[in-house]
């Protein structure tokens, strides 16, 4: 079962995306600051993770950095939520090592449909 | 001694002397100058020192005592004075190209066509028989040694050495006095040889006076006790007390003008000077020299009168008697060529110098004045210059020869010499005033030389012409006209006075008084005006300034290259030409000649044919517009005007710079507001978007999930009205600052009572409060508190207070306390919960947009993060300020208080 885990600090966001994820079948890890969620993703080794940037503690990019740099989580994927919507910004975003930067706010089915295909490539290793 | 051993010896010696010049000649044209150091240059000066000095020194000290010291020691006091007014002259001189003293006292007054003729004339007058005297001082020598006595009434022109002598002087002064026809270049084989004959003549005399002291004598010593012996000797040796002191004075100035004026010294010291700063070492080696030939003068004088007591042996004559009286022939033979070395050394430099004055200041500028002769002159006449000045130097020495034949041979060597110097002296008042003061003018110039000389002709060579029986010997007697006061040699019974000390006074009297009257009383012109400040000021504007600002008119460029070549040679006007165009960075486009072209080409004619001549000449190519006063007026008032501008310009500029500056301070100021502006829309645009992701998404999902449970869809309903009412105000509270802050919000400002409003405030809390089980209460200190402020904004206040308090106030556990007091004219407000409290450093931005309290640990609090930024506008808008006061866990203090009457209405 592929694992998901959402890093928001936005409840509403949040709940949202619990739903859109476990609807899509998906096992849902949630975190609502950085250092939650970099503990959630040592312990289940996620194959998915939904960043939010601008979170409490370690912000959506280090804990981005922290996956990118640890060994045991090669196989994840990393996609960014944010409202910050520079071009800069999504640069920085796929420069420290995101698969899928994504604006908010976003279409429900555009999201899950690159979600699902980053679920599909995941499968095939 | 026979007369074919000395005509050898004479002929070598001159030979030598012609070998040297023709060598420092070539070394010069190979670019090696040989003259080039300060040694030649200060031995060079010692062309001071002639026959006069070599033979008339020991006369005079034989017969009248140390009077004859005057004349080296004012040159010895003038040494200090050198570096001040010698430096000067050179420096003068180099930048205007002056060639002769003439061309000096010309060029400063107004380049004065008639100044340079007088003071030629002058020259003429008092130099000629100077030169006379040293070719009578080489007949005398020669045929005191000479075996073959000849009467001087029976000898022939043929059979006098002093003409053949007088030849090869021409010869000499023609082929190295007069070698290019610019005079500013030097004469580096003549300076070479003037060098060599100064050395000689100083090692004979030394020679002859230690042979006298040490070989003759047994030291100073020995010739002092045996003078002092003699009563009439004994008298030389002390100075005579009456007029003596008075005497000393007078000869002292007069040598110290003559060393700086007369015509030999300032072509060597100021024209063939190579380095300004050769000047330097002269100051201690000229007087060195000095000292050296002077110091046997007294012991070969005293010698001679104890060697030749009773007998008829002329004292002039001593330094040649007395080796030969101890048939010391080979030292008679040096002694005899010191003394040639001594008159021949004069007679070239001064002959050189005389000839360039009568070409440059006399004849040229006669001829040139003439316009058909000037035409003529114009179409190539290097050569006419030329030979004008070689024809000039034989006529010189011939009128020379001629007046030492026919009137010199009888007189005493030293007379004729003191005379030429007094003349000489005439210069100063006119060089002297030239250099240091400004107002001296022409008129005053001429008047005081003419006067000056005048007085100098009657006072002293009437006299002479009386003793040689021209005049009538009544008018030293009883005066001119029986007119006892105008008596020559006592003018206004002036008594007691040696008669050159006497001459020197009246002519100088005259001479100055003219001099000053003239420059009081008449004015200058504007040319004169002009040079006078480049000659007074040269220190200020030698290297800006190369001429005086004076031509005007339109000139054609070829014209001034058909000038140059006409007296240059075509060679040397080409390459000058080439070198101007470079200089001055000429447009071979623009056919006229810039002035500074102008100017310089006329200096560099000036160099070759005199200022006036130059000027002349120059002024016939320009059709000259003379600059009048007026003109002069006009453009120094114009520079003036200029300078004003500039200053305004120079203001202005300082004022722009200030302006520039405010203006990028401005600049950077609206660059932060823009940048605050930008981070300001940059997060609102975030805020917005976050309720919006919300909104949309579960909008999308209750789309796509019709069929999910009724509860489910309930909750996500509830959270989609809500994150709409919390964009509705978000949305509302930006434009709220926006109003407020752009000063929008007009605040209605009415009497108001402020426990009515916190009143209030606290009812329309009081359900919100009940629903998390958080007490609050209210407690009034003073029942008034009226002030004038807006109610509603007021109660905006309050309630983001008390609903931040709220807010964060833990459920059940919440405590909120409203106070307000007055004191004063100042109603205080406090809202003090029990909540989690707010960190230090948070506490002084808590109150800037979009600043939320961040808690690592427990989630963001709701709200747009303006309310107290709206909260804290709003105090400042009724005049108070606003601030908070926590301690994280213990809960947080909110602090406010504004003025009863606020000053003004905002």
């Amino acid at each position: 079962m592929i694992k998901v885990v959402i890093a928001e600090d936005e409840p509403s966001i949040l709940l949202s995306l619990e739903f859109l994820m476990k609807k899509a079948g998906y096992q849902v890890y949630i975190a609502r600051d950085g250092a939650e969620a970099r503990d959630i993703i040592d312990r289940e080794l996620p194959h998915i993770v939904l960043l939010d940037i601008m979170i409490p503690g370690m912000n959506g990019y280090e804990v981005c950095q922290y996956i990118r740099s640890s060994p045991t989580l090669t196989n994840t994927r990393v996609v960014f939520l944010s409202a910050k919507n520079k071009d800069s910004d999504r640069e920085y975003g796929y420069q420290i090592g995101a698969d899928l930067y994504i604006p908010k706010p976003f279409s429900t089915r555009d999201l899950m449909t690159k979600i699902n295909m980053l679920a599909v490539s995941v499968r095939q290793f | 001694m026979e007369n074919y051993v000395l005509i050898g010896g004479l002929f070598a010696y001159l030979g030598l002397l012609f070998g040297i010049a023709y060598f420092a000649e070539k070394r010069s044209q190979a670019g090696h100058s040989l003259v080039n150091n300060p040694y030649v240059y200060a031995l060079s000066l010692a062309v001071y020192c002639t026959a006069w000095t070599y033979y008339g020194s020991v006369g005079n000290a034989a017969t009248q005592g140390p009077a004859f010291l005057t004349t080296y020691l004012g040159p010895l006091i003038m040494m200090p004075l050198w570096w001040i007014i010698l430096r000067k002259m050179i420096r003068i001189s180099k930048i205007q190209r002056i060639s002769s003293i003439a061309d000096f006292i010309s060029a400063r007054y107004g380049k004065s066509k008639s100044l340079g003729m007088l003071v030629t004339g002058i020259c003429m007058l008092v130099i000629v028989p100077y030169i006379s005297l040293q070719l009578k001082a080489i007949s005398l020598s020669f045929y005191s040694i000479s075996s073959h006595q000849v009467l001087v009434d029976e000898r022939t022109i043929l059979q006098d050495i002093a003409f053949y002598s007088t030849l090869f002087l021409a010869l000499f002064t023609i082929l190295f006095g007069a070698r290019r026809i610019e005079t500013t270049e030097r004469h580096e084989g003549l300076v070479m040889a003037i060098a060599l004959e100064s050395l000689v003549k100083l090692v004979a005399f030394v020679t002859i006076g230690v042979f006298v002291t040490y070989g003759v004598f047994n030291g100073f010593g020995d010739i002092f006790t045996k003078a002092a012996r003699h009563p009439e000797w004994q008298k030389l040796l002390t100075l005579d007390s009456d007029s003596g002191l008075n005497d000393w004075f007078w000869q002292l100035l007069l040598a110290m003008a003559t060393i700086l004026f007369l015509p030999r010294q300032f072509q060597m010291a100021v024209v063939e000077n190579v380095n300004e700063n050769h000047l330097r070492k002269a100051l201690w080696i000229f007087p060195l020299y000095l000292l050296l030939i002077n110091f046997f003068v007294v012991p070969i004088a005293l010698g001679g009168n104890i060697l030749f007591e009773g007998q008829a042996v002329n004292a002039d004559n001593y330094v040649l008697a007395i080796p030969l009286f101890f048939n010391q022939d080979l030292m008679a033979m040096f002694s005899f060529l010191g003394g040639f070395a001594a008159a021949t050394g004069m007679i070239i430099v001064e002959t050189t110098a005389l000839s360039v004055m009568l070409s440059n200041n006399l004849l040229l500028p006669l001829i040139l004045s003439h316009p058909r002769w000037r035409s003529s002159l114009a179409e190539g006449s290097v050569s006419l210059v030329l030979i004008i000045r070689r024809v000039s130097i034989a006529v010189l020495l011939l009128i020379a020869y001629l007046y030492y034949d026919r009137v010199v041979a009888a007189s005493p060597l030293v007379s004729i010499g003191l005379v030429s110097f007094v003349g000489v002296a005439q210069f100063a008042p006119a060089m002297i005033g030239g250099l240091f003061w400004k107002r001296g003018n022409r008129t005053g110039a001429i008047l005081g030389l003419v006067g000056g000389i005048l007085v100098w002709m009657y006072t002293l060579v009437v006299p002479t012409l009386v003793s040689a029986g021209f005049l009538p010997q009544s008018i030293l007697i009883e005066g001119p006209f029986q007119l006892h006061w105008l008596r020559p040699d006592s003018l206004l019974g002036l008594n007691g006075l040696s008669p050159i000390a006497h001459a020197l006074f009246w002519s100088l009297l005259v001479n100055c008084g003219f001099y000053i009257w003239g420059a009081l009383r008449f004015s200058q012109d504007s040319l004169e005006h002009s040079q006078a400040v480049l000659f007074v000021d040269v220190f200020t504007y030698s290297e800006k300034m190369t001429g005086s600002v004076s031509w005007q008119g339109q000139v054609l460029i070829t014209d001034i290259e058909s000038l140059l070549s006409a007296f240059l040679g075509k060679e040397r006007s080409f390459r000058l030409m080439a070198f101007l165009k470079r200089r001055y960075g000429l447009d071979t486009r623009n056919p006229f000649a810039e002035p500074q072209l102008v100017t310089y080409a006329e200096q560099v004619l000036a160099g070759a044919i005199g200022t006036a001549s130059a000027r002349i000449m120059v002024s016939s190519v320009t059709k000259e517009e003379r600059i009048t006063v007026q003109e002069v007026v006009y453009m120094l008032k114009e520079s003036q005007e200029l300078i004003a501008l500039n200053r305004k310009l120079d203001r202005t500029s300082k004022e722009l710079k200030r302006a520039g500056k405010k203006l990028s301070l401005a600049n950077e100021k609206l660059k932060k507001v823009d940048k605050y502006r930008e981070e300001f829309i940059s997060t609102v645009t975030h805020e917005i978007r976050t309720p919006l992701t919300s909104i949309r998404a579960f909008s999308e999902i209750l789309y796509d999930n019709p069929d999910m449970g009724s509860e489910e869809k309930e909750q996500f309903l509830g959270t989609i009205i809500k994150e709409s009412e919390r964009l509705t105000r978000l949305i509302n509270q930006v434009l709220d600052l926006e109003k407020i802050e752009s000063g929008k919000a007009n605040l209605i400002f009415e009497p108001c009572h402020m426990p009515d409003i916190i009143r209030e405030v606290m009812d329309s809390l009081s359900q919100l409060a009940h629903e998390k089980g958080i007490k609050i209460e209210s407690k009034f200190k003073s029942r008034q508190s009226l002030f004038r402020g807006d109610r509603d904004r007021m109660t905006q206040v309050l309630i983001n207070l008390v609903s931040n308090a709220i807010k964060f106030c833990e459920k059940d556990k919440g405590y909120i306390s409203v106070e307000s007091w007055e004191i004063g004219t100042t109603i205080w407000v406090s809202v003090i919960d029990n909540g989690p409290g707010i960190e230090g450093h948070f506490q002084s931005r808590i109150f800037e947009k979009f600043y939320q309290a961040q808690d690592k640990r427990s989630k963001k609090p709701s709200g747009s993060g303006l309310g107290l930024a709206i909260t804290k506008k709003i105090i400042e808008l009724h005049q108070g300020t606003i601030s908070v006061e926590s301690k994280p866990g213990f809960g947080a203090c909110f602090l406010f208080q504004i003025p009863t009457q606020p000053e003004h209405n905002p």
